[in-house]
């Protein structure tokens, strides 16, 4: 048994853990609150990590795309919200899966069209590395990870004692409630979707360094998180992140044995157990 | 003893029994069915060739929103996993072109089977027992956890199609030719345009029948008492899980019959008719021509390849811009669809 093998890839898997988790978080806040299940939510990862090449290539900073990115998708989030979602509000959610589903598609097209099919690419902005067994394990990753912690955890204190936190969970216990206490209901639901796609293009220009910048990558994202969403239990902000974990873990062991292009399998396979035993999620108490 | 039966003292339970004497179909419906069938009949005779391709199309993929249109429709879950039995049907009808068992008595059965039937039992019984397999998990779950489920099923059909190279061919796909209409004893002839087309017609037509018989039967009132009210329906007695299986199987056997017919046409096999973009596609057409009225979305699927055609001579590769801008719009305004406003008559 390759040793060292099994605990590098456990480090890559943490990692990429760190990142689904930023992606699957953003989903989960907005369903969570809205009932909204985001199928363009992979595509606003994908379009922020191209608004961020874009901003590279006018500042020369990497920090100053991560923030362009996340500040240009959050509005972008927000407006999406106001014209094609708030109209939907109160009727059937699946209806909402098809509008996000209609913009999903105008997204990644628009993507194509505005940048073309060739991959961009965002550099790292560290370069350096140190060594992990028989690998030179960039410190970028570790970063990556660390940053993306640290985002979950800013959203976490901001919704535990921030006074917009505190109204954004009334909005998730009882909207009607919420609305006459005086909070602006629809508002928090715009401000809560930007947040979403804010997170999804932060983890987009974050993971961009990984692979070339492409129309394509939001989708297998898409796909990720939802499978995440739904072994962690739907709306479940913990579950989710400790889902994305598992699921990372697990694909990038099964990556020593099989082909990445394979390894996914083992992610759909631990979702099928998921429903098997506990089609609630993991992470969410049985339902009496 | 008497004849006279009295009537009960409290209505029927199950919804059929009251439905099924109240309303019989209307002569208006019928004359609308035979003008369209005889409309859609002789098309190939006065359409250019490209555009009677198109309504050849047209018809495959009206068959695949149909029989998606019995989950969305009439059961109240949205598929988003369509492609992986469309799929399913078009490889199990290549295999049946490309491969033949070489020995023994299903040599012998398989020599005897014209090929088209051939590929049409095979292509079901593909697309089948991905349906169980899917129906299983997958209707454990309601709302938007089925559709993501069947989503995730349908990926991993698509992954293990695309990785499969030896099998499947990979990304490169099969090719096959056209297997002849035959049937055994009587004739055999090679499929011409308009043959195939009125073949295709026929199918569809025939399945349109099926599936709407299916709704109507006691079954199918069933399915649409779980999309009105799946708790009451359980408290009533129904086995819902039961139903709901069924009724995933069900329609994934029509939408594995489109992906035969697709093959015939297409004489070719990809794993992009397993990407979910064709299951996204399935449920535009629903949405957009009006789902629980079977006819809709065969209109939807018109609608939008019409919209497609037109919208690539304009915009080329990306007319999915304004096509999703459209679609957005239509699920905000136009929430019934283009038929919507025929769901009552469509279904008496």
């Amino acid at each position: 048994m390759p040793f060292d093998e099994i605990l590098v890839q456990i480090v890559n898997g943490l990692v990429n853990g760190m990142i689904l988790a930023l992606v699957a978080s953003g989903l989960t806040l907005i369903f969570g609150i809205m009932d909204i299940v985001n199928f363009a939510h992979g595509d606003l990862f994908m379009l922020g990590a191209y608004v961020g090449t874009t901003t590279y290539l006018v500042t020369g900073s990497f920090w100053a795309s991560l923030v362009g990115a996340v500040l240009v998708i959050g509005t972008l989030g927000a407006v999406l919200q106001v014209i094609a979602l708030r109209p939907l509000v109160g009727r059937d959610p699946l209806t909402t899966i098809l509008a996000t589903f209609g913009m999903s598609l105008v997204i990644e097209n628009y993507a194509l069209w505005q940048y073309g099919p060739v991959p961009r690419k965002i550099p790292e902005p560290v370069t350096a590395q140190f060594p992990l067994f028989y690998v030179q394990y960039p410190w970028y990753r570790i970063l990556v990870a660390a940053l993306s912690a640290a985002i979950i955890g800013g959203l976490y204190l901001f919704m535990k004692y921030g006074k917009h936190g505190i109204w954004i969970r009334a909005t998730t216990q009882d909207r009607v409630m919420a609305a006459a206490m005086g909070i602006p209901v629809p508002w928090v639901h715009t401000i809560v979707f930007a947040i979403g796609a804010g997170m999804a293009a932060a983890s987009g220009v974050l993971f961009g360094p990984f692979v070339g910048v492409n129309h394509a990558m939001g989708f297998d994202f898409t796909l990720r998180a939802f499978v995440v969403v739904v072994v962690g239990g739907m709306g479940n902000l913990g579950g989710s992140i400790l889902a994305s974990i598992f699921v990372s873990l697990l694909e990038s062991l099964a990556s020593i044995w099989v082909s990445p292009a394979q390894a996914i399998i083992v992610s759909f396979v631990a979702l099928i157990l998921t429903l098997l035993i506990r089609p609630t999620g993991l992470f969410v108490p049985t339902p009496k | 003893m008497s004849t006279v039966v009295p009537p009960p003292a409290t209505p029927p339970l199950r919804a059929h029994d009251t439905r099924a004497s109240s309303r019989r179909p209307s002569a208006g419906y019928w004359t609308g069915f035979v003008v369209v069938v005889t409309a859609l009949a002789l098309a190939p005779l006065v359409l250019p060739e490209f555009w009677q391709r198109f309504t050849t199309e047209i018809l495959i993929w009206g068959l695949l929103a149909m029989s998606s249109d019995l989950l969305i429709g009439y059961t109240g879950m949205v598929s988003f996993g369509h492609s992986a039995f469309f799929g399913l049907g078009v490889y199990g009808a290549a295999a049946a072109m490309l491969w033949a068992p070489k020995t023994g008595w299903a040599a012998a059965a398989w020599g005897a089977t014209p090929k088209l039937w051939g590929a049409i039992a095979a292509g079901l019984v593909a697309a089948g027992i991905a349906a169980v397999f899917v129906a299983f998990f997958s209707t454990r779950l309601r709302d938007i956890y089925f559709a993501i489920t069947t989503l995730v099923f349908s990926q991993i059909f698509y992954v293990v199609i695309f990785t499969l190279t030896d099998v499947t061919g990979g990304e490169n796909g099969l090719t096959f030719g056209r297997p002849p209409f035959a049937i055994p004893g009587l004739f055999s002839v090679p499929f011409t345009s308009d043959g195939l087309h009125w073949f295709v017609m026929a199918v569809v037509a025939l399945s349109y029948l099926a599936l709407r018989r299916i709704t109507q039967s006691p079954f199918g009132m069933v399915l649409q008492s779980i999309r009105e009210n799946e708790a009451r329906t359980r408290a009533v007695g129904y086995h819902v899980e039961r139903y709901k299986i069924v009724s995933v199987m069900l329609s994934g056997l029509f939408a594995g019959l489109a992906g035969v017919l697709y093959a015939l046409q297409n004489k070719f096999a990809a794993p992009d008719f397993v990407l979910f973009l064709i299951s996204g596609e399935t449920v535009i057409y629903n949405v957009m021509g009006g789902i629980g009225t079977l006819v809709g979305p065969i209109a939807g699927a018109a609608f939008f390849l019409l919209m497609k055609e037109v919208f690539s001579r304009i915009f080329y590769e990306y007319y999915l811009i304004p096509v999703g801008v459209i679609f957005t719009l239509m699920v905000i305004f136009l929430p019934q669809g283009l038929l919507g406003f025929l769901r009552r008559r469509l279904n008496a």
